[in-house]
């Protein structure tokens, strides 16, 4: 089991990894838990692989009013780290949800966020898949489609992110900082995603060679906030999600005041629900409340045959995150 | 065009080792070209957990560890833990719980347990949390989490 021949070299520091990785054929690893899974499967066929993995961007810490966790960080060490658990225990309880105990050791936080669909099609040899080859024609759209995405999705390609950490991040209003041949830029973490459109095969916004550095996290964003992670599996752990929710709301003198509800296995991207937003703002936090905005959330959801009953899991799953998080239970 | 092997140092099981391998080599495949066939072969897509082996102290899956990227580090596979006189406490455990059937998972689980009492487990589910990157086809999971809460003190 194994794909075509590369070559292999460690970034002496981000200059030369962002010098050497736009080339064709190269392609950066952190720690490979992703790409050698594609890259075994055939789907993946870099001829070069740059390794980023101890350049030493694994820091976590805070920096001015952020938290800043490094690209290379694994997410064994976020998942523990005291700012994270303290300021961001939402990041902390969807990294916990990720994987195993093991994966987690190697995973990076830049790796997951660009680790790519679970879609059966696009990972096995031989099948039909637009997004491994434009054009090749959807495996998922004519056959299985039980994981299917529900929002954003298009003919090109129906399938989802499966990274439970970028939910959380996005419901956090997260950016990542970008290191490329033109500099540093930042991007939000909503907008590194696109949307599969006529390009199904490209993923993010990202250009040839760019590079992650870190991630950014408003501590604001944990100030007064109130939030937490549901992931509905097929089993208890170790698992990709069904779906996921991410919910952070802050309540001031009984009414809620903010509120981000982000879905994840359920569209190209993490998915915001802002009709589901605009209805808890103002409210007391209620389960009547809670039902209310879960139904506008997830209307309109055009589901396919196979993956139709993911629009009332997600309904729940919406109620039970909001729920729990306004009992603390 | 050929693809030149390439030296990597590691330290295996406290012994250091200088090995020309392929730059495409999984952790695994090294180990086992260096006659360590205890850490097994499953999924080979980090589903199973048969692979397990810790580099620094923590547990990896071997079969997505890209060997040349694990240069420098010191790497413990099951060969490395107790010896046939005297067994580690956590393979003494595994024999009183009767935590085996076919024993293929067997190297995959103790090393995974090692790692995951290394990074602490306070009770019976978090030990089963813990451990749920290990696949046991025969279903010994009860006797395992017994054998790994006697080796963890609980
Ligand atoms: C069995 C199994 C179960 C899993 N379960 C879950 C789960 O439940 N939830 C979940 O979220 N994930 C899950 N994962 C996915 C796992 O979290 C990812 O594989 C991992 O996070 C990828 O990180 P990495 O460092 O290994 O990335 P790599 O495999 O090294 O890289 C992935 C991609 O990102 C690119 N890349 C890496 N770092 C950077 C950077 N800094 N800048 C630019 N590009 C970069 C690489 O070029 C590559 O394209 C699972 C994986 C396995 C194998
Ligand atoms: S849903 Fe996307 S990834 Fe899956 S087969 Fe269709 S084109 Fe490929």
């Amino acid at each position: 089991m194994s794909g075509v021949a590369f070559a292999y070299s460690r970034a002496a520091d981000v200059a030369d990894a962002v010098a050497r990785g736009g080339a064709p054929g190269a392609a950066f690893v952190a720690g490979g838990t992703d790409l050698l899974q594609l890259w075994k499967a055939g789907r993946a066929t870099p001829t070069e692989l740059i390794d980023v993995y101890g350049l030493g961007l694994d820091g976590i810490g805070v920096d001015g009013d952020e938290l800043s966790i490094g690209a290379t960080a694994r997410l064994s060490d976020v998942a523990r780290h005291p700012f994270v658990v303290d300021q961001h225990p939402l990041i902390a309880e969807a990294v916990l949800a990720s994987a195993s105990g093991q994966i987690r050791n190697m995973a990076t936080v830049g790796g997951n966020l660009l680790q790519r669909t679970r879609c059966p099609y696009f990972r096995t040899a031989g099948m039909a898949c637009n997004k491994h080859r434009p054009g090749s024609g959807c495996g998922a759209l004519d056959g299985e489609d039980r994981h299917a995405a529900l929002f954003g999705a298009g003919s090109s390609c129906v399938a989802t992110h499966p990274s439970d950490l970028a939910v959380a991040l996005v419901a956090l209003d997260a950016t990542v900082e970008v290191s490329g041949a033109r500099g540093v830029r930042r991007v939000g973490l909503s907008e590194l995603y696109r949307l599969p459109g006529e390009r199904p095969d490209v993923d993010t916004t990202l250009a040839a060679g760019e590079l992650i550095t870190r991630v950014l996290v408003p501590r604001a964003a944990s100030i007064g906030r109130l939030a937490t992670y549901v992931k509905v599996r097929d089993r208890a752990s170790f698992e990709f999600a069904l779906l996921s929710v991410a919910a952070v709301i802050r309540i001031d003198a009984g009414t809620i005041v903010h509120a981000r509800l982000v879905c994840g296995g359920v569209a190209p991207a993490p998915w915001r629900l802002p009709a589901g937003e605009a209805l808890l703002i103002g409210q007391k936090p209620e389960r009547g409340v809670f039902t209310v905005a879960a139904a506008a959330a997830v209307e309109g959801a055009p589901p396919l045959p196979g993956n139709s009953f993911k629009v009332e899991l997600l309904r729940r799953a919406l109620v039970r995150t909001l729920t729990t998080i306004a009992t603390g239970s | 065009m050929p693809i030149e092997r390439i030296a990597v140092g590691l330290t295996v099981n406290g012994c250091a080792v200088e090995q020309w391998i392929d730059p495409c080599a999984m952790l695994l495949d090294v180990l086992h070209e260096l006659g360590l066939s205890g850490t097994k072969k499953g999924c080979e897509m980090g589903a199973c957990g048969a692979c397990t082996a810790l580099a620094d102290g923590r547990r990896i899956v071997s079969c997505l560890a890209l060997a040349a990227s694990y240069a420098g580090a010191a790497i413990t596979t099951i060969e490395g833990v107790g010896t046939p006189d005297e067994l580690h406490p956590l393979q003494e455990a595994f024999i009183d719980h009767d935590a085996l059937q076919c024993g293929y998972c067997t190297p995959g689980q103790i090393m995974s347990a090692l790692g995951l009492i290394a990074e602490g487990c306070c009770d019976r589910a978090t030990i089963r949390e813990g451990l749920s990157g290990n696949l046991c086809r025969c279903g010994a999971y009860p006797r395992i989490v017994a054998a790994v809460a006697e080796a963890a003190g609980l």
